[in-house]
């Protein structure tokens, strides 16, 4: 019995911890999806994580706390729109640039206004996003396996875990069930044929990067509004990379984004699992390599394991209306 | 005379300096199938963009069905009925045929309705114009014929009236155009209006009741397609008198100077591109090689370059063999005498940022004729450029321009230039002219002919066949990677035509 709920356990860090990249991967697909490479998803993420802990803290108030994290982290997607698609700079340069200034701005402000060394106050009960227990969590909680699948793993998490994974079929269903999905894809693919089609490529690209800063909004307030309670600098440590790598695994499908991210997700649990405990046969890992898991495994599955990832053709490059 | 569908009065339109259209004035008749004719960059896709929406006339009216119209964008030309079917087709390759039709003009937010509307559509087309294709099909996986009628299919589906093809048959088979000519006969007896865009005569002449034709951004005559003749079209454009078909004697074909045999060579999916392939060139002909794009000639040429690893068989030139394991020495070949025109001159034949002086040099820049010491001698590369430049007539003439300012067709003469002023033994053209104008095909093909007059061999690739009848002494068709006949210049296009679609060689299969 200590194994299965060792193993529940470990499921259920997994999903806490997959779903700020989950939140980021699907970000990544609709602005990818749409041709423009955003390689500023960490940056994004550590705005919203900034300004989402910031407001929540100083309104008392989650739901104005999420809601700023999406406002600002939509800003900085239409400053990576503006530099990209209107004045069609380079993708990867504005995207590092917007990491650059999301670094650097979150602890500055977060000196100038709170003084905690760039942290922002820890939020109180009301400011943060609390567990939700699902109807009959607690009645059912002992009946043996069914009771800690269903009170621990999927009853008692925040609502924005809910949202993230109901945010799959959703995402699937707008990119290939409606018509935004079909000239978003069509916009990645061949810019020319939706242009020549009577479509605006630049409106297109632009509510393409509404989505991608919406959904890094919720990602970061994820981070530092259920995660943690409070914002801490350069919290994001990387999450935004990772769930670009997700993406690419994931081949730009909503569906394999979810597998992709909780595969990453259950790495790093495991790892935090495992830590200081002893392995059979190989024995005692050092932290510091368990830790490394999940990135080692990253550039693995990237460099070969996941056979030809076809990106979407006009990716990365801006459109020129020529003749 | 029918009333007139498209007027267009007194349109003007720059870039920067060009003047792209200069008042241009032009009458479309309802129900007619009207040709433009002219070379590159004498402003016709500029004009037809125009009508589309997709630049502003800087002047000018134009008048849809009598009414003044403004057309600002894709979608006011749409409205008002017009479609194009662009050159490069402006298709999604890994959408479905129907999602690339409904795609701008969806009935619904939802995708489910406008696919079972654009369903139903798109059967009654079919049934109208003869126009069948799977509406299911993925688009990358379509010949281009399909795709091209699928993008005609596009124009319909958004009711268009007037429909305008942009250089419609440089990418198809001889089948595939006659086909294409059949629709759009069928087009034009329910009552549409085809204007065609083209720069081959030939087709001007089969198809169209008008044409009009232009000349640096002018236009310079309509006349009744009945009532001209291909000559006065072609002078017309040009300016001058034309020779279509370069005069030429008769070859003295001397020594064995290429010999291949049992070539096979396999692209990087390891598809056989290439299938045993044996053919010899001797001193003083040309030889021609006929066949549809993708049918083995690009991987063939490049074989023989030595920039393809073959699979097995060999090519001797001079009775040497060349190494064929893809890692040859360009600069010996070069050396031994064997210059290569590549097919796709802006991706292996130039490198467009540089001057056109220093691409006039690329692959001989050890030759001590250009180097002073070990470095290059500025003054002697530039002197044997403007040389190069007089003699080819390239335009503009100036050796220190960048070379991606030049016209397609003076590039190609750039590169020609090069290769053929090493006077090398045996010359491997792939695509002589694509993308050049009337006048400067005709100064090409006399160049090929002076070397091969000179004693060279010659390998002359292109899918134009005018291009490979006039030039060769012998004309070799490939399909599907193997020589399936061998004809002389006296060939019909009939006959070359059924060689190329592979249907001699269907038939000896089975």
């Amino acid at each position: 019995m200590d194994v299965f709920n060792a193993i529940v356990q470990t499921l259920d860090s997994t999903i806490r911890l997959s779903v700020p990249l989950l939140l980021a991967c699907l970000a990544g697909l609709y602005s990818e999806r749409a041709g423009i490479f955003d390689i500023g998803l960490e940056g994004k993420m550590l705005v919203g994580a900034f300004a989402g802990a910031a407001a929540a803290s100083v309104f008392h108030s989650a739901f104005l706390g999420l809601g700023m994290a999406i406002l600002i982290s939509v800003a900085f997607a239409m400053v990576h729109g503006f530099a990209s698609i209107t004045h069609r700079g380079n993708q990867i340069v504005s995207g590092v640039a917007i990491n650059f200034v999301a670094a650097g701005s979150t602890i500055i402000l977060g000196q100038a206004w709170f003084q905690q060394g760039g942290r922002t106050p820890a939020l109180q009960p009301g400011e943060r996003f609390e567990a939700i227990t699902l109807p009959g969590a607690d009645a059912i909680h002992d009946v043996p396996i069914i009771g800690p699948i269903y009170a621990e793993l999927l009853s008692g998490h925040s609502i924005l875990v809910y949202l993230a994974f109901l945010m799959v079929p959703f995402t699937w269903w707008v990119l290939f069930r409606t018509r935004f999905g079909l000239r978003l894809r069509a916009v990645g693919e061949n810019p020319a044929a939706v242009d020549t089609a009577g479509i605006s490529v630049a409106w297109l690209r632009y509510r393409a990067l509404i989505c991608t800063g919406v959904l890094t909004g919720i990602a970061g307030a994820y981070l530092s509004m259920v995660q943690n309670g409070g914002f801490v600098k350069d919290m994001t440590a990387g999450k935004g990379y990772i769930a670009l790598a997700a993406l690419i695994f994931a081949k730009w499908k909503p569906v394999n984004a979810m597998f992709a991210c909780l595969l990453f997700g259950f790495l790093d649990a495991a790892a935090i699992r495992l830590q200081g405990s002893p392995l059979p046969i190989i024995g005692k890992v050092p932290v510091q390599f368990m830790q490394a898991l999940p990135y080692i495994l990253t550039v693995i599955l990237l460099a070969g394991f996941i056979g030809k990832a076809i990106p979407p053709r006009a990716g990365g490059v801006p459109y020129v209306k020529e003749r | 005379m029918a009333q007139a569908a498209i007027e267009l009065i007194g349109i003007n339109k720059s870039f920067g300096a060009v003047r792209a259209n200069r008042d241009i004035n032009l009458e479309i008749a309802r129900g007619t199938i009207h040709g433009i004719v002219g070379e590159n960059g004498a402003g016709k896709s500029t004009l037809m963009s125009i009508l589309y929406g997709f630049y502003q006339a800087d002047s000018g009216e134009i008048r849809v069905g009598g009414q003044p119209a403004s057309i600002k964008t894709p979608n006011d030309a749409i409205a008002l009925g017009i479609g194009m079917v662009h050159q490069h087709f402006m298709l999604v390759d890994n959408f479905s045929v129907l999602e690339n039709i409904i795609l701008g003009a969806e009935s619904d937010a939802l995708l489910k309705r406008s696919i079972a509307k654009a369903r139903s559509e798109l059967e009654r087309l079919e049934r109208e114009y003869g126009l069948e294709v799977d509406p299911d099909a993925i688009i990358e996986e379509l010949p281009v014929g399909l795709q091209q009628r699928v993008e005609i299919l596009k124009a319909l589906y958004r009711g268009a009236e007037i429909l305008i093809l942009d250089e419609p048959t440089g990418v198809l088979t001889p089948a595939e155009a006659d086909h294409l000519f059949r629709i759009l006969r069928q087009l034009k007896e329910q009552g549409k209006t085809v204007v065609l865009i083209t720069h081959k005569l030939r087709e001007i002449m089969a198809i169209t009741d008008t044409v009009s034709v232009m000349r640096q951004g002018t236009m310079v005559a309509t006349r009744e397609t009945k009532k001209t003749t291909v000559e006065e079209l072609a002078e017309l454009m040009v300016g001058r008198r034309v020779l279509l078909r370069v005069e030429k004697g008769e070859a003295d074909a001397g020594a064995v100077k290429l010999a291949v045999k049992n070539l096979t060579v396999k692209d990087t999916r390891g598809v056989t591109m290439v299938d045993d392939i044996s053919f010899e060139i001797r001193a003083g002909e040309i030889v021609g090689i006929a066949g549809v794009a993708g049918n083995g000639q690009s991987e063939l040429l490049e074989a023989i370059s030595g920039i393809r690893h073959a699979v097995s068989g060999s090519v001797m030139l001079d009775g040497k063999p060349i190494d064929l394991t893809g890692a040859a020495d360009p600069g010996e070949l070069r050396d031994r005498g064997l210059a290569h025109v590549p097919e796709d001159r802006h991706h292996v034949g130039l490198v467009l940022a540089f001057e056109e002086n220093e691409n006039s040099i690329l692959g001989y820049h050890d030759d001590p004729r250009y180097l002073k010491g070990p470095f290059l001698n500025i003054d002697a590369i530039r002197n044997d450029a403007k040389d190069k430049i007089a003699k080819y007539d390239v335009r503009p003439a100036d050796c220190r321009l960048k070379t991606a300012n030049f016209s397609g067709g003076n590039q190609q003469k750039i590169v020609l230039a090069r290769e053929m002023e090493q006077d090398p033994g045996v010359l491997i053209v792939g695509q002589p002219t694509r993308g050049v104008d009337v006048g400067a095909i005709e100064f090409i093909h006399k160049r090929l002919i002076a070397m091969r007059d000179q004693g060279k061999a010659v390998l002359v690739v292109s899918v134009e066949l005018d291009e490979i009848r006039s030039l060769s002494d012998r004309i070799l068709v490939m399909f599907a990677g193997r020589i399936v006949g061998e004809r002389g210049p006296e060939a019909t296009e009939g006959e070359l035509g059924l060689l190329m679609a592979g249907v001699e060689h269907q038939e000896a299969a089975q």
